[in-house]
């Protein structure tokens, strides 16, 4: 700027007055400090705009439309032999519990008058949830003492009914669609006004395994959030005391050669691999190789572990590297071996920066998705893995990846499910990195 | 016996060990601890190391090896005549492992008897009705000679079982007894465990030597294998990329690097500018409380999980995208596309490029700041000309990461982007990346013998060797940048 100046613009005579020079200058200034400060609020505008759309378009999935019916229990239709035990009553499969539900909507119509023209009996039935005659089922195996009397049940509506109910359905779209006609809406709309058909809590969105592509209404994260609590469970298992052990070595022991050397760069590329190479890599050995099942949280528990050593071994060495040396000096000088005063003294000194980067690699590796797509965690699982060490080679789902799961289904009630299940992972990972945030206040300590 | 409670004797013979060793040390110096060489608890520590450790190792080397012994002696004795025309040895092989699997588990929850069904000599026509009845399905459709074969498999197995248990437990109650024994006044208990320590820790740090040999290894003996199948020339420079099922595909990788590498742009374009920007303001403008509130806000952006962005790119950035310019332009009519992976990756990277150029502006030393204030220069002019020149190398470094973090991300790709491999300048329309077709061509049914499988594995070496690339050219820039003011 000094050779353009010089000499070339005529002075002003007057010190305060401003010239055009001076007031393009300033000009140029604040508008670079203009963009700058776009620039931030870009970011937070784009944090912000992320997060109110998954809010908006997710919290529909924690509320549910529930037809609540008074369904009659025959027992000759229920217990085939009479004897009121288990074994008879499971010989009725789910298909003959389907036309007690639809005789109770039927009834429960009648009782009220209710006649829409052109509504069929089968009309009203569909109303109810598929897995509702399941979810009856259950319910009468398990409280065998309800047979032969009329319960008072919260059915599923179906997942057509649910979008009406939340403005995703409307009477336009669903003379298009074949899977809900206009009448079983006039059915709803009068159900509502009587506080039959209501949204609700739905508590079976965290509890209940995935559903099936017909009903969305059912799906929910328990085998996924199982899964993923099982991946943590080994991550943290093996990730921390190998990263921990590693760090401890590498800062405090190691001599400085070559092979060191070729270990931390090796741990400085690992944190930057793409985490889909991760993925191959535990389909490559722990899969095809080893001969481990396929998706089992015990993979994915071990490539998370593999991705989430480079965190904690980087975050360990910091915190031990923050440990002035004097502490270690002091150690040495009473009399205790080097090992005494790494163990004794720096590691508990060191403890709450290592926990720190403990829970953020968890995080992280709670949110990883590609990896777990490649080793089978993608495929369609109903039942719960059993409880640990076997349940660890049981088919779990886990949290990302039903979210992607979701996305790929064609209903779009499955999109408020996808959102409602981010909304879960999220509330997971503000409640880990706040726990990062205030163990870091309450321990850190400056030296 | 299961290998579960194997592990658990070994550490409850290790734990009984511990207390034991540490009161025959205090023993062995008649109550006179001080006359120890070593503490009572490192006498102890050395029986717990002595049993559990070399037990635990000998158990995990087995694990490893017997299924690769067994799958070899069996595989073997299948005669040729038991393979159907359609199928191979390896598939028969895992028909018989699938088959060995499940008598096993109708045996231990007393569906089978196991007397009768470990007969040697039980023919195979017995042995299917006794599976069919305890419900095993795979049983009933079994050829004879799979049926035999499995087992036999599970004979073998069985053997092998009884020996590991034996050798492993034998194996801990000799170092058990070793080492024991060897806990004396003047045994230097401590020096052996801080060696065994040592090695231990030694062993931890070599994890991530064995992760990376892991990845090259199996991303290279995969690749060679799919260059037998496909020229290698074909997959680096070929324009098309139709994976067959039938056969005949062609796997040319250009289409697919393109659309990765037009992703990353986008997304760069959108990030670096606004990363600077906001790193520039932090760092020279900001007042305490601002920088308070929005570092941490933009860092937040970081730490959401990639699927979250996938998901806003699915739902929300493509159609709304594809409605407000695609359609009225006459762009396209997709709503996934380059613009809206590009655009959604942008914004994850923003925090990449924004703390790591904040950290290398910080470290421009405050003299350099203060000569061209003290020239008159104004703040902006300071930083355009004095500033960024001086941390040019620690930014490029910055955008060669999030380079790297772009061409290696995923989600936002398989829910952005689309999957049609095309080579293509409108950034409207949708296209492919490599990291998709990974995915496409590992998930799912997939013949790991056939090339629409291999080519996934030499598509992740490519990807590993471009990241690789990046990141010690990234590296290396900041390193060298770094020596010049410290």
């Amino acid at each position: 700027m000094t050779d353009e100046t010089a000499g070339r613009v005529p002075r002003s005579d007057n010190a305060m007055a401003m010239d055009a020079r001076v007031r393009r200058r300033r000009a140029a200034e604040s508008r670079f400090r203009a963009y700058g400060l776009i620039a931030c609020l870009i970011g937070v505008a784009a944090l912000v705009t992320l997060l109110a759309t998954v809010l908006t378009n997710g919290i529909g999935a924690y509320r549910q439309a529930f037809v609540t019916l008074e369904v009659a229990l025959p027992a000759d239709r229920l217990d085939p032999d009479g004897t009121g035990t288990r074994e008879s009553m499971q010989k009725v499969s789910t298909f003959g519990y389907g036309p007690l539900i639809a005789e109770a909507v039927e009834r429960t119509l009648a009782d009220r008058g209710v006649v829409i023209e052109g509504a069929t009996p089968e009309d009203a039935a569909g109303l109810i949830s598929r897995e509702a005659p399941a979810q009856l089922r259950n319910y009468v195996l398990n409280n065998p003492e309800v047979l032969d009397q009329t319960v008072e049940f919260n059915f599923l509506a179906g997942g057509r009914i649910d979008g009406y109910l939340k403005g995703r359905v409307t009477m336009e779209s669903a003379q298009r669609d074949s899977n809900v006609t206009p009448e079983q809406l006039q059915i709803a709309d009068v159900l509502q006004e009587e506080g039959i058909l209501s949204l609700r809590f739905n508590p079976g969105f965290i509890t209940q395994p995935d559903a099936s592509d017909q009903r969305p209404e059912a799906a929910g994260l328990g085998v996924a959030i199982l899964g993923s609590l099982y991946m943590m469970l080994i991550v943290l298992v093996l990730a921390l005391p190998i990263g921990v052990a590693a760090s401890i070595y590498l800062e405090e022991f190691a001599p400085r050669s070559r092979w060191t050397d070729i270990i931390e760069v090796n741990i400085s590329n690992l944190a930057a691999v793409p985490s889909i190479v991760f993925g191959i890599l535990g389909l490559a050995i722990f899969i095809n190789f080893a001969g481990l099942p396929q998706s089992a949280p015990i993979v994915g528990g071990l490539v998370l572990t593999l991705m989430t050593l480079p965190t904690i071994i980087i975050a360990t060495r910091a915190s031990l590297r923050a440990v002035p040396p004097s502490i270690r000096d002091a150690a040495l000088g009473v009399g205790a071996s080097r090992m005494q005063a790494v163990f004794h003294h720096v590691l508990p000194l060191a403890a709450p920066g290592i926990l720190t980067g403990t829970i953020i690699g968890i995080a992280q590796a709670l949110g990883e998705t590609a990896p777990l797509l490649l080793i089978g965690m993608v495929a369609f699982v109903r039942g719960y893995p059993s409880a640990p060490p076997g349940g660890l080679f049981d088919p779990a789902s886990a949290l990302p990846v039903q979210v992607y799961n979701w996305t790929q289904r064609s209903d779009p009630a499955f999109v408020e499910r996808a959102s409602g299940a981010i909304i879960a992972l999220l509330v997971v990972l503000i409640t880990l990195n706040a726990l990062a945030v205030i163990l870091r206040r309450r321990f850190e300590r400056r030296w | 016996m299961p290998v579960l409670w194997i592990v658990l004797i070994i550490l409850l013979l290790a734990l009984v060990g511990f207390f034991v060793g540490r009161s025959s040390a205090i023993r062995s110096s008649n109550g006179d601890v001080r006359a120890l060489h070593s503490l009572p608890s490192y006498h102890g520590f050395n029986v717990l190391i002595f049993t559990a450790v070399p037990a635990l190792l000998v158990l995990m080397v087995w694990l490893l090896v017997q299924p690769i012994v067994i799958q070899q002696s069996v595989s073997g004795t299948i005669p040729d005549s038991a393979i159907p025309a359609n199928s191979s040895r390896g598939l028969v092989m895992s028909d018989v492992r699938r088959l060995a699997g499940a008598i096993n588990t109708a045996v231990d929850q007393g569906q089978l008897n196991p007397t009768i069904i470990d007969r040697r000599d039980i023919p195979a026509e017995d042995l299917r009705t006794a599976l069919t009845d305890a419900g095993v399905a795979a049983g009933g459709t079994a050829s004879p000679e799979v049926l035999a074969t499995a087992q036999q498999y599970r004979a073998i197995a069985a053997t092998g079982n009884m020996m590991m248990a034996a050798v492993t437990l034998g194996l801990a109650a000799l170092g058990f007894g070793w080492s024991l024994r060897r806990t004396t006044v003047n045994f230097r208990a401590r020096n052996v465990v801080e060696r065994a320590v040592m090695a231990i820790l030694i062993l931890a740090s070599t994890i991530a030597i064995l992760t990376t040999a892991g990845i090259v290894m199996s991303l290279l003996f995969e690749t060679m294998r799919f260059f037998g199948q496909y020229t290698w020339h074909d997959f680096l420079f070929g324009v098309t990329w139709s994976p067959a099922f039938r056969g005949n595909s062609q796997l040319g990788m250009l289409p697919l690097l393109w659309g990765t590498l037009y992703v990353s742009f986008i997304a760069l374009l959108v990030a670096v500018p606004i990363g600077l920007f906001a790193a520039i303001y932090m760092a020279e403008y900001a007042g305490r409380r601002f920088r308070a509130v929005a570092k941490p806000l933009i860092e937040i952006l970081a730490g959401i999980p990639t699927i979250v962005y996938g998901l806003f790119a699915l739902i929300t950035v493509g159609p709304l995208l594809r409605d407000v310019f695609a359609r009225p332009l006459g762009l396209g009519e997709s709503s996934s596309s380059v613009m809206t992976a590009g655009i959604v990756m942008g914004i994850m990277l923003i925090p990449f490029v924004s703390s790591l150029s904040d950290d290398i502006i910080n470290a421009v030393p405050q003299s350099l700041r203060d000569g061209s204030l003290g020239l008159g220069a104004t703040k902006s002019e300071t930083i355009r000309q004095v500033i960024i020149p001086a941390a040019l190398p620690g930014i490029a470094g910055a955008v060669l990461l999030a380079a790297s973090r772009a061409i290696g991300e995923t989600m936002i790709v398989v829910l952005g982007a689309g999957a049609a491999a095309k080579l293509d300048l409108n950034p409207f329309e949708a296209m492919t990346t490599i990291t998709v077709k990974i995915v496409g061509q590992l998930t799912g049914d997939t013949d790991f013998a056939s090339p629409e499988t291999r080519v996934a594995f030499a598509l992740g070496l490519t990807l590993f060797v471009i990241t690789l690339v990046l990141n010690i050219l990234a590296l290396y820039i900041v390193r060298k940048y770094r020596e010049q003011y410290e």
